[in-house]
């Protein structure tokens, strides 16, 4: 058994959400590899130097790490029974195209490890779990980094074998991108998050949300309704095909609760609703309830914590 | 150019879906079926580049037992020229339907391919890519905002941090993401029309496909259930349990 893990990570630093991609690995077998795809990112690699081996392909073609050359060079870069990256949207972007090259199956979004060829997975939105068994000779998979600790550091550095495999392609071209910049935690890294709903009414008013977010270090996510209405940017929305979080905590304001917000934060450890409709689904999922008027509630909150 | 637009029959978006009691899979017999909402919104960007004048024919194509030709009219009432089904049984893995999907944009020589990202039941995120790959194009996924450039296709992509452009050569495969568009409503004028629009039925084995994959479903179960919580009656009382009954504050 030999298993590749593909880094997630923007040049600069290895994000955690490889550590967790690395401890599904581990849970299937002892032998992994990590591939740090990107341009100058010999730092990253370095960081990843806590498993037995660490792949480099430092190049400026996968600076941005456009799925048709990423994929290319997944297929080259050894034989491996097993191959998987965190289920991030570059993970998700190239990925499938590894699977197709090797034509094989992919399992997208494991949140378990049965054994080397049976997983579990979400489907309907999470109201149902499949355990699916593979029968193909190379298992390709995303992994849901909320269902997987992070690796710790080993502390013994693994040797960084340098790969000079190019796989530069003309099809598609980087043009630009624009990210939030935060000084908060990382939505799917945060240990608490509070997000708000459609009944913040509008993108001014999360600024109720900050102040109540300043006090507790957390994280700021949305639901879809309020990222469709304009409220706040779509990197902030949690749900079925948004982000998917498991905090500590999390506290819902004015989310009435649909099927698809669920899906992205049910995994919490504890959930707070607050919503002045008492019959909002969330309510259903949350430990603490608090139906009251959200435009109430935030500045008490923020003055309380 | 002509565009390609794939949908899917999927149990509607609504629906809180049950588990059978033998394990079996999801409990789909008197559910509500629809058209995979991102797959609609595939079809309504197809149509508005058409409507600019940037496609000269839109075909939409199901994959699965006969009834998913209700979603294949759905999507001519909406304004596509014409329909494909691919007749086979419901539940193929999305690299088979991927290679149906080549085989047909061979057939019928596709400039671009629209395909929702996700489809709400499987929640695989792979056929778009997977299409791309084995047709050797270029992929725009989660697309929130497409155009047609000089002959070019310029998407502008949801990422986890924010959003991103990429500019594809064409033929390429694009993935919609729920932001691109928001659908039409069919009127009923266009309804009616859509009944007269040609739906050609084809099956695996005309298309040279083998639809087998290494991957089987073992079972199919419910979800933890998180125990009942409680109301609280005041932000003092949350914020005095957070503190000392949950401890995560």
């Amino acid at each position: 058994m030999s298993i590749l893990v593909i880094a997630e990570h923007d040049n600069a630093s290895l994000k955690p959400a490889t550590l967790s991609t690395i401890t599904a690995a581990l849970a299937i077998g002892p032998g992994v590899d990590v591939l740090v795809a990107g341009a100058s990112c010999a730092g990253v690699a370095a960081a990843a130097a806590s498993v037995p081996g660490v792949l480099l392909a430092d190049n400026a073609v996968y600076a941005n790490q456009l799925p048709e050359s990423v994929a290319a060079l997944v297929v080259e870069c050894g034989s491996y029974t097993h191959i998987l990256t965190a289920a991030t949207t570059t993970g998700k972007n190239f990925l499938p195209r590894v699977a197709a090259l090797l034509d094989v199956a992919q399992i997208s979004d494991i949140i378990a490890v049965k054994s080397s060829d049976t997983f579990v997975r979400p489907i309907y939105a999470g109201n149902a779990l499949a355990t699916v068994q593979s029968s193909d000779a190379v298992k390709v998979i995303t992994v849901r980094t909320t269902a997987f600790a992070e690796a710790a550091s080993a502390g013994n550095a693994a040797p960084v074998e340098t790969l000079a495999i190019v796989k530069e392609q003309s099809l598609s071209t980087f043009a630009g991108q624009q990210l939030s910049v935060s000084e908060r935690p990382e939505l799917t890294a945060a240990s608490i998050i509070v997000s708000g709903g459609r009944g913040m009414q509008s993108g001014e008013n999360f600024k109720l949300i900050e102040k109540v977010a300043d006090k507790l270090g957390a994280a700021i996510g949305a639901s879809r309704a309020a990222v469709d209405a304009g409220f706040v940017p779509n990197d902030m929305q949690v749900g079925q095909t948004g982000k998917i979080v498991a905090p500590e905590l999390y506290i819902a304001v004015g989310i009435s609760g649909a099927i698809q917000h669920l899906a992205g934060m049910k995994d919490s450890k504890v959930i707070v609703a607050i919503n002045k409709d008492a019959e909002a689904p969330i309510f259903q999922v949350a430990d603490y309830g608090l139906v009251d008027d959200l435009f109430k509630v935030l500045p008490e909150l923020a003055e309380k914590l | 150019m002509k565009i390609l637009v794939a949908v899917k029959r999927v149990v509607d978006a609504n629906v809180k879906v049950r588990v059978k009691a033998d394990n079996s899979g999801v409990e789909l017999a008197n559910a509500k079926m629809a058209i995979n909402p991102f797959c609609e919104i595939a079809v309504e960007e197809a149509i508005r580049i058409k409507e600019k004048g940037q496609a000269d024919e839109v075909i939409v194509v199901s994959i699965g037992e006969k009834a998913c030709q209700e979603q294949i009219r759905t999507a001519l009432a909406l304004g596509a020229d014409r329909g494909i089904h691919v007749e086979t049984e419901d539940g193929l893995q999305p690299l088979a339907v991927a290679k149906l999907l080549r085989a047909i944009v061979q057939r019928e020589h596709i400039d671009l391919v629209l395909v929702g990202k996700l489809s709400i039941d499987t929640d695989n995120n792979q056929v778009g890519q997977m299409l791309a790959a084995i047709s050797g194009m270029p992929q725009g996924t989660f697309a929130c905002g497409v155009e047609v450039q000089d002959g070019k296709l310029k998407v502008v992509r949801e990422i986890d941090g924010g959003e991103q452009t990429v500019l594809l050569t064409l033929p390429a495969v694009v993935s919609t993401d729920l932001r691109l568009n928001e659908p039409r409503y069919a009127s009923l004028p266009n309804i009616m029309k859509a009944k007269k629009k040609p739906i050609d039925t084809v099956t695996p084995t005309d298309l040279g496909v083998d639809v087998q994959s290494g991957l089987r479903t073992v079972s199919v179960e419910a979800p933890p259930v998180r125990t009942a919580g409680i109301k609280v009656g005041s932000v003092d009382e949350l914020i005095a349990r957070l503190k000392t009954e949950a401890k995560v504050i």
